[in-house]
């Protein structure tokens, strides 16, 4: 084991701009983090959050305004050229070098890297093979799918062999089957022994890959843990949420009674949304329909979900991670 | 520094250069060679100019032809990749120092301005022939005028490329190119601007003045041109100027 990224009260405030007329913005917000070599990490949250500055900072594209970042022991601020030989980073934008053909990305990064000619040809061709884009590889990557595209420079982040590799938001903009095959080749790489890092918004995607997830948002961590365990963190677990309107007094009236219902442990009321967390769900919609229908109040909309990190989002903060 | 690394970048955008060859041709070489044959092959025929008008002409237009290559090679590339294709991401992750790729750039646009250099040359004295009477006498005058040119508006370049966004650039090079060239004394040599006093005093804040200049007093060391001292003095000074401004709004752009 041995530390791979430590993050030590770490802030990036940009100041008010008078003529942008932009307000002072804490993108990132205090925020301490550990990460061990070997890991599977996730960066949770909503767009906006602050991930990407966090995934800046530690990339060293981003100049923290506060708090030290480490990568392997390294401070980022102070070594940023002995950091980047150690990482690899794979950006939400498609950065490929579109002068210059598939391969030819790859080994021209190795080469930036330093890697000896036969080794940085051997390396592209066992990449290429993996990823399935050895048909391809001598076309410029301008008429590449988006998931080959991103294929592609992940194989390129990989050609140095760092010592961690860092994705934001990987599959965004992906299509189903590309979000599965691009999944399974990170959860593979990551068995072998790589060290990664990743933001996201989507809640399926952290808990699907990661092996430990911190939930961020407004530029604070809310919480970092297993999925399992963050998932526990749901009181009682499951969540039912109801849409009906009715008169305030109603509706306080109907939120009283359904705390009362059995296996509900909490009841939360925004506008004309009920949110039931719930030990267990079954039996527990048709018993508050029941209650809602005798206080009068019409029930428009209906919905029940499992423990999931969304359900944990949406307690920490009242917004859903899509918003 | 990181010389791998360096070499590596510099091999990268060198191999891009040479696969737009053509397109390199037509932006460095057209408006010189139309220059050159109204100028130089044109007018002298139709007697308009003096026979060794030329010689003047043609220092000025290899100035002109580095200033216009050098500074487009290290500006368009960069607004793209730092406005549009984001493509600077991998590069700026390369383990060099961000003053070093930033150097590069302007290596690269030195290779570029020389090579125009090298292009035009001859084709100008192909155009223009006969009436052409170059001398050099100091190989090494021309070799430092050369590079110094080079670098100064490769390094400008740089400023240009990091300031300006893909939607800015056309407007800025136009804004800045025109009046550079007409006031750089691409076309007339600066001393005989003496008719125009103000006007002679107001060119010297154009470094392309000093290039033009430059390539008259090691192309045509005969006919009146600034003192050495003065040309590269100024070369040399706006060449610091301008690579002290380019490496800092270059970090600017990189790294938030």
């Amino acid at each position: 084991m041995g530390t791979a990224i430590a993050l030590k009260g770490v802030q990036k405030v940009y100041k008010a701009n008078r003529r942008r007329q932009s307000p002072e913005v804490k993108a990132v917000d205090d925020v301490s983090l550990e990460v061990n070599r070997g890991e599977f990490f996730g960066l949770l949250g909503p767009n906006g959050a602050g991930k990407t500055t966090t995934l800046g900072i530690l990339t060293t594209r981003v100049l923290p305004t506060g708090g030290v970042a480490l990568i392997e022991g390294l401070d980022i601020a102070r070594a940023p050229v002995a950091v980047k030989q150690r990482i690899g980073v794979v950006a939400q934008v498609n950065n490929l070098d579109r002068n210059l053909t598939a391969r030819e990305n790859l080994l021209f990064h190795a080469r930036y890297f330093g890697v000896p000619k036969i080794e940085r040809e051997q390396r592209a061709d066992r990449l290429l093979a993996r990823f399935e884009l050895e048909g391809r590889a001598n076309e410029k990557p301008d008429a590449y799918s988006g998931g080959m595209a991103q294929r592609l420079k992940i194989a390129r982040a990989l050609m140095h062999e760092p010592a961690i590799l860092f994705l934001d938001e990987p599959t965004s903009g992906l299509d189903p089957q590309a979000r599965r095959t691009l999944w399974e080749l990170l959860i593979e790489l990551n068995k072998s022994g790589q060290t990664t890092f990743l933001t996201t918004h989507n809640m399926e995607e952290a808990d699907q890959l990661c092996g430990r997830v911190a939930i961020m948002d407004k530029g604070k961590l809310l919480a970092v843990d297993t999925p399992a365990k963050l998932k526990q963190g749901v009181p009682g677990g499951y969540l039912i949420e109801l849409r009906g309107r009715a008169p305030e007094a109603t509706t306080l009236a109907l939120a009283s009674m359904l705390r009362t219902l059995p296996e509900v442990v909490e009841v939360s009321v925004t506008d004309d949304l009920f949110r039931l967390y719930a030990g267990h769900a079954e039996g527990l919609l048709a018993k508050a329909m029941h209650l809602a229908s005798a206080q009068g109040v019409m029930i428009t909309n209906a919905h029940v979900a499992e423990p999931s990190l969304e359900n944990l989002f949406l307690h920490l903060t009242g917004r859903s991670l899509e918003q | 520094m990181n010389t791998t690394t360096m070499v590596a970048l510099l091999h990268r955008d060198l191999l891009v250069a040479r696969r737009e060859i053509p397109t390199f041709m037509m932006r460095v070489g057209l408006q010189p060679l139309l220059f050159t044959f109204i100028f130089g092959f044109v007018m002298p025929r139709q007697g308009l100019v003096v026979h060794n008008y030329t010689n003047l002409l043609l220092p000025g237009i290899l100035a002109l032809s580095i200033t216009l290559s050098g500074m487009q090679a290290v500006a368009l590339p960069l607004v793209l990749e730092f406005g549009f294709t984001k493509e600077i991401e991998d590069r700026l992750l390369a383990p060099i120092s961000i003053s070093g790729l930033a150097l590069e750039k302007i290596f690269v646009g030195v290779i570029q301005a020389i090579i125009a250099g090298l292009i035009v040359l001859p084709l100008a004295w192909l155009l223009m022939g006969r009436a052409l009477d170059l001398r050099v006498v100091d190989p090494f005058l021309l070799i430092a005028v050369s590079l110094l040119s080079s670098w100064l508006f490769s390094a400008l370049g740089l400023l240009i490329g990091t300031m300006a966004g893909p939607q800015q650039v056309g407007l800025m090079l136009n804004l800045l190119l025109s009046p550079m060239i007409f006031f750089g004394c691409t076309y007339y040599p600066w001393a005989m601007l003496a008719v125009i006093p103000w006007f002679q005093i107001a060119v010297l804040i154009n470094p392309l003045v000093y290039a033009s200049e430059g390539f008259r007093a090691a192309l045509t060391p005969d006919l009146p041109h600034m003192p050495l001292w003065l040309i590269l003095g100024s070369l040399f000074g706006f060449c610091i100027f301008f690579t002290w401004l380019g490496l800092r709004s270059f970090k600017k752009r990189a790294i938030d």
